[in-house]
């Protein structure tokens, strides 16, 4: 199947995708002494999404300073380059084959990179138009945030004048922002769910800012023929509506960069669209360990520094193991409709305890109940919870899977009110 | 503007445009190309199924089986050389109820009539045994073993390219307003300036009847476009059917085909909506979740699958079932029209045909004894890509992974797109599963001056 090798070389850790997490696992693995560590990232210059949001505030847990993206992600690459990482640009990883060998192809040809381990850290991207079904024609000039950013911060180029953006996430707002730094005005935010998805505190900036917000609409439609000439759609009052304007920026609705993963050997979770994983990111090939926003759907970039750096201490700690042991597996499940996700989605409890400390639980809804966790059908733990769909909840793992602990823990929600 | 005379003027750049560009060319004419929009392929042909038909299941004897098996044939001798890639599926034919049940038989034998003959009867274990994913619901069916998967816009584009590198001259942003028949040649007003030509060939599919009205001042059909809506699921999806599934038409439901794209994606549709507009290839939503359901039916595991993009066509349907080519050899004008759901399989036919009508009536050309094959990107999933090649330069589109030489090659071409849509049928560039999340930045300074219509204007300028 692969043809045109051009090439062969190994390494004791590669890295794939050069970005927050990527980076400071690069880093910590270096200080970790673990040997050569090659991080491949498909970019000409490697930061990941930090590299386009030209915008506060990044870095203040990792570096304890406050930085916009860009210098944040020059920092992470500095740093990761100091410690004598190697960081190969320009270099895509085009398929992952058992037991820690990559496909990569640069600009001088294909070649075979056989890894120790192999760490997938090619974080989230937000959906497409397609993906959450909005109808309408298909002119130029409907974007997601990231492409917006890549556009104004990075090229310093205006795909448009007056957009609507649709989506009320943090992203959503930093859509905003980044408008402004090329002189776009945004003359609506539009949401398809009754209220703003992150904390309210956010729609006095919008009023700030003079956008109108408009939450609960439905049957959105795009209109234009080469370009974008308006956004139809039916109101929270059941009214037609037509925002006329040149641009929709669509934003948000987090979902892992998988490519890779959903064409290889390794299992997926089509609850997080991530790889399923350990507590110590493990995957279903042993040689594969994830970290970062590949996990699940999304955290901040100071999260995804933590995790990376955490996880360089799983890999160091599994390369040093003396020999391949023998998991005991936990399988983790859920089944509520309301939950979307749970992580880790396995625990060996073979393991010392050098794991993620928690459970990361997502929700496809709003939720007012009781999570509780099963065994064998019977209940070992219960917690009441209120939260929005884009809240991280997380969960003390060492109080949910204690000794002996059973084949699976099931995840189930009793819902109040 | 255009001084000298032409043999042949062919309105309307759409796949059968490009096949009729390409026909009278090698036969020997001065040919000049006369498209409407920015770019070719803007009409019928830039959303269909991108399946290469057998004609299995035309109406025997009619002008459209003899033009499907005519450019059947062609496509398969002419692919090679021109590098046009085929996904060699071969379809299935299904049937989901007792009712459809009962069509196979009159299918087959159909199939048989037209001189397809290899189509066959299956049982329901054979089926599932070829293809598991499939659900077990269904009852019955038959192959039709060379129906294949094509490059919808490469294969056109091949066509016209073809074209052009032989001597054909192509007009865009150029609409035919009017023109005059005047004795022996055509005077025809565009937006661009007159063109003269021996004969004129209209292959304006959605619009034939209003350019018939304006040039011969009559139509003997009307147009009434049929969307069609698609939704198309990401690659990984394409391992679970590797046949075309086609449903079995029924009095009361149309039912979708189920298919691989050449690209590597999974496709389920079309729709059938007959409108007024010759312009609107809108998508709804209620269709799209209806599709993807109807799919998830058909399929159960598509349900674990990401989409990838959904998109429209229309198809040119007159109120006759048959295509309607009609050529007037006083005035030197042929009509090619409602070329309504098999013009991509049948335009290598349909041109052969216009070809004889007119040698018929005594029009002779010297065939051009050594032709130009120009090779065009080919960017089929199932074949070497460029980024597989030493040298790619660099992948700037990374779902798609198409390289900056290949979108150079496009760009620098001899026939260079307009707009991002149309380079993205000319090198897949934003078509994957992101959408453009990761390349717009990148792709909007590689193309600054040189789309017409540009992805967005520097800040400050
Ligand atoms: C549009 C957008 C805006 C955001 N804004 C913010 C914000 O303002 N603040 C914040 O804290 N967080 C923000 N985030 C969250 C962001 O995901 C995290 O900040 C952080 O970047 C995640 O780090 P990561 O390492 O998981 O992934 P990333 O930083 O995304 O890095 C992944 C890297 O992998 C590379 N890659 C992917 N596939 C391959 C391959 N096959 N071969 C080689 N390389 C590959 C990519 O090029 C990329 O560089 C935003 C996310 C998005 C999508
Ligand atoms: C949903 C769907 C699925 C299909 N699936 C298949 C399939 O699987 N296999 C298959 O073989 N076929 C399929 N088809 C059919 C195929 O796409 C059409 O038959 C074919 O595209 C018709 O091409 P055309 O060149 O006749 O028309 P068009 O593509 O519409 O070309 C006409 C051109 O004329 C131009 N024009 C119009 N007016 C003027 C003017 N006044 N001056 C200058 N230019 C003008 C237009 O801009 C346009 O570019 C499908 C069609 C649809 C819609």
């Amino acid at each position: 199947m692969a043809v045109n090798i051009i090439s062969e070389s190994s390494c004791r850790v590669a890295i794939v995708g050069g970005g927050t997490s990527g980076l400071a696992l690069a880093a910590e693995l270096k200080r970790l002494n673990v040997g050569s560590v090659v991080v491949l990232e498909r970019e000409p210059i490697s930061g990941g999404i930090p590299r386009h949001c030209g915008h506060y505030p990044f870095g203040i847990h990792e570096y304890r300073r406050l930085m916009k993206g860009p210098e944040y992600a020059r920092k992470n690459s500095d740093v990761a380059t100091k410690l004598r990482a190697i960081i190969r640009t320009g270099t895509t990883v085009t398929a992952l084959r058992p037991g820690g060998t990559l496909e990569i192809t640069t600009h001088a040809g294909r070649e075979l990179l056989h890894a120790d381990r192999v760490v997938l850290c090619t974080g989230v991207r937000e959906s497409s138009r397609a993906q959450r079904f909005i109808g309408g024609d298909r002119p130029y000039g409907v974007i997601s945030t990231g492409a917006l950013q890549s556009m104004a911060y990075l090229q310093n180029i205006r795909p448009f004048r007056n957009p609507v953006i649709f989506g009320s996430e943090l992203v959503s707002f930093s859509a905003i922002q980044t408008c402004s730094h090329v002189g776009i005005k945004p003359i609506a935010l539009v949401e398809e769910e009754d209220r703003v998805r992150v904390r309210s505190l956010l729609s006095p900036y919008l009023i700030a800012k003079r956008v109108p917000l408009h939450t609960g609409i439905r049957h959105p439609k795009i209109v234009g023929r080469e370009t974008v000439e308006a956004l139809e759609f039916t109101d929270k009052n059941g009214d037609h509506r037509r925002i006329e304007t040149d641009g929709i920026i669509i934003s948000g609705r987090f979902r892992p960069e998988a490519a890779l993963l959903r064409a290889s050997h390794l299992d997926v979770d089509s609850g997080t669209g991530g790889p399923v994983v350990d507590q110590t990111g493990r995957c279903s090939d042993p040689a594969y360990f994830a970290t970062g926003n590949i996990l699940r759907p999304a955290e901040t970039s100071a999260f995804c520094w933590q995790e990376g750096v955490d996880t360089a201490a799983r890999v160091a700690n599994d390369l040093q193991a003396p020999s391949p042991h023998t998991p005991k597996v936990v399988s983790v499940s859920h089944d509520d409709p309301a939950i979307r996700f749970v992580v880790p989605q396995r625990i060996d409890t073979s393991l010392p305890p050098y794991g993620m400390a928690h459970f990361y639980l997502g929700l496809a809804e709003e939720v007012r109940g009781v999570l509780e966790a099963r065994s064998d059908g019977i209940l070992i733990w219960e917690k009441s919870i209120r939260s929005r769909p884009v809240r991280r909840l997380q969960f003390s793992l060492s109080e949910i899977v204690k000794p002996p602990a059973a084949d699976d823990i099931t995840f189930t929600l009793r819902r109040l009110g | 503007m255009q001084c000298d005379t032409f043999d042949i003027a062919i309105i309307g750049a759409g796949v059968v445009g490009c096949a009729m560009a390409r026909r009278f060319t090698l036969d020997g004419a001065r040919v000049v190309v006369i498209e409407k929009a920015l770019d070719v392929l803007e009409g019928a042909s830039k959303g269909n199924s991108a399946i290469l038909h057998t004609g299995f299941d035309a109406p025997p004897g009619s002008l459209e089986q003899a033009c499907i098996a005519a450019g059947y044939k062609e496509y398969l001798e002419i692919a090679q050389e021109m590098s046009l890639p085929i996904l060699k599926s071969g379809a299935l034919v299904l049937a989901w109820s007792s009712d459809q049940m009962a069509q196979l038989p009159k299918l087959i034998e159909k199939a048989h009539t037209n001189g397809v003959t290899n189509v066959a009867n299956l049982s329901r274990e054979e089926i599932l045994r070829r293809e598991p994913n499939l659900s077990p619901a269904l009852i019955g069916g038959f192959e039709v073993p060379g129906e294949y998967l094509i490059d919808p816009w490469g294969t056109a584009h091949a066509y016209v390219l073809q074209a052009i590198a032989n001597g054909a001259t192509l007009m865009r942003n150029a609409e035919v307003l009017d023109g005059d028949f005047e004795g022996t040649s055509w005077s025809l007003k565009t937006t661009q300036g007159d063109v003269r030509a021996n004969h004129v060939i209209n292959c304006t599919g959605l619009y034939g009847d209003i350019v018939d009205e304006r040039l011969i001042g009559s139509k003997k059909f009307t147009i009434t476009p049929r969307k069609g809506q698609f939704v198309v699921f990401d690659k990984p999806a394409s391992k679970l059917v590797s046949s075309i599934v086609l449903p079995v038409p029924t009095k009361t439901t149309k039912g979708v085909v189920i298919c691989r794209t050449i690209f590597g994606n999974l496709l389920v549709g079309p729709t059938a909506e007959d409108q007024d507009s010759r312009t609107d290839a809108s998508t709804s939503r209620g269709a799209l979740l209806d599709l993807h359901a109807k799919g998830v039916k058909m399929v159960p595991e598509l349900s674990q699958y990401e989409v990838t993009t959904a998109y429209a066509g229309l198809r040119p349907a007159a109120e006759f079932s048959d295509y309607q080519i009609k050529h007037d050899s006083e005035r030197r004008y042929v009509t090619v029209g409602g070329i309504r759901s098999t013009g991509l399989s049948s335009s290598l036919g349909i041109a052969q045909h216009v070809s004889e009508l007119l040698q018929n009536s005594g029009t002779q050309f010297r065939a051009v004894s050594s032709p130009v094959i120009p090779t065009p990107e080919r960017l089929s999933e199932y074949h070497e890509r460029d980024w597989q090649c030493p040298g790619g330069e660099s992948i700037i589109c990374h779902c798609e992974l198409v390289t900056k030489r290949e979108i150079e090659r496009v760009l620098d071409g001899p026939m260079p797109p307009a707009t991002l849509a149309g380079l993205k049928r000319r090198t897949r560039v934003t078509m994957g599963r992101c959408q453009g999340f990761y390349c717009t930045g990148g792709l909007a300074a590689l193309t600054e001056g040189r789309l017409v219509r540009p992805m967005g204007s520097r800040n400050g300028s």
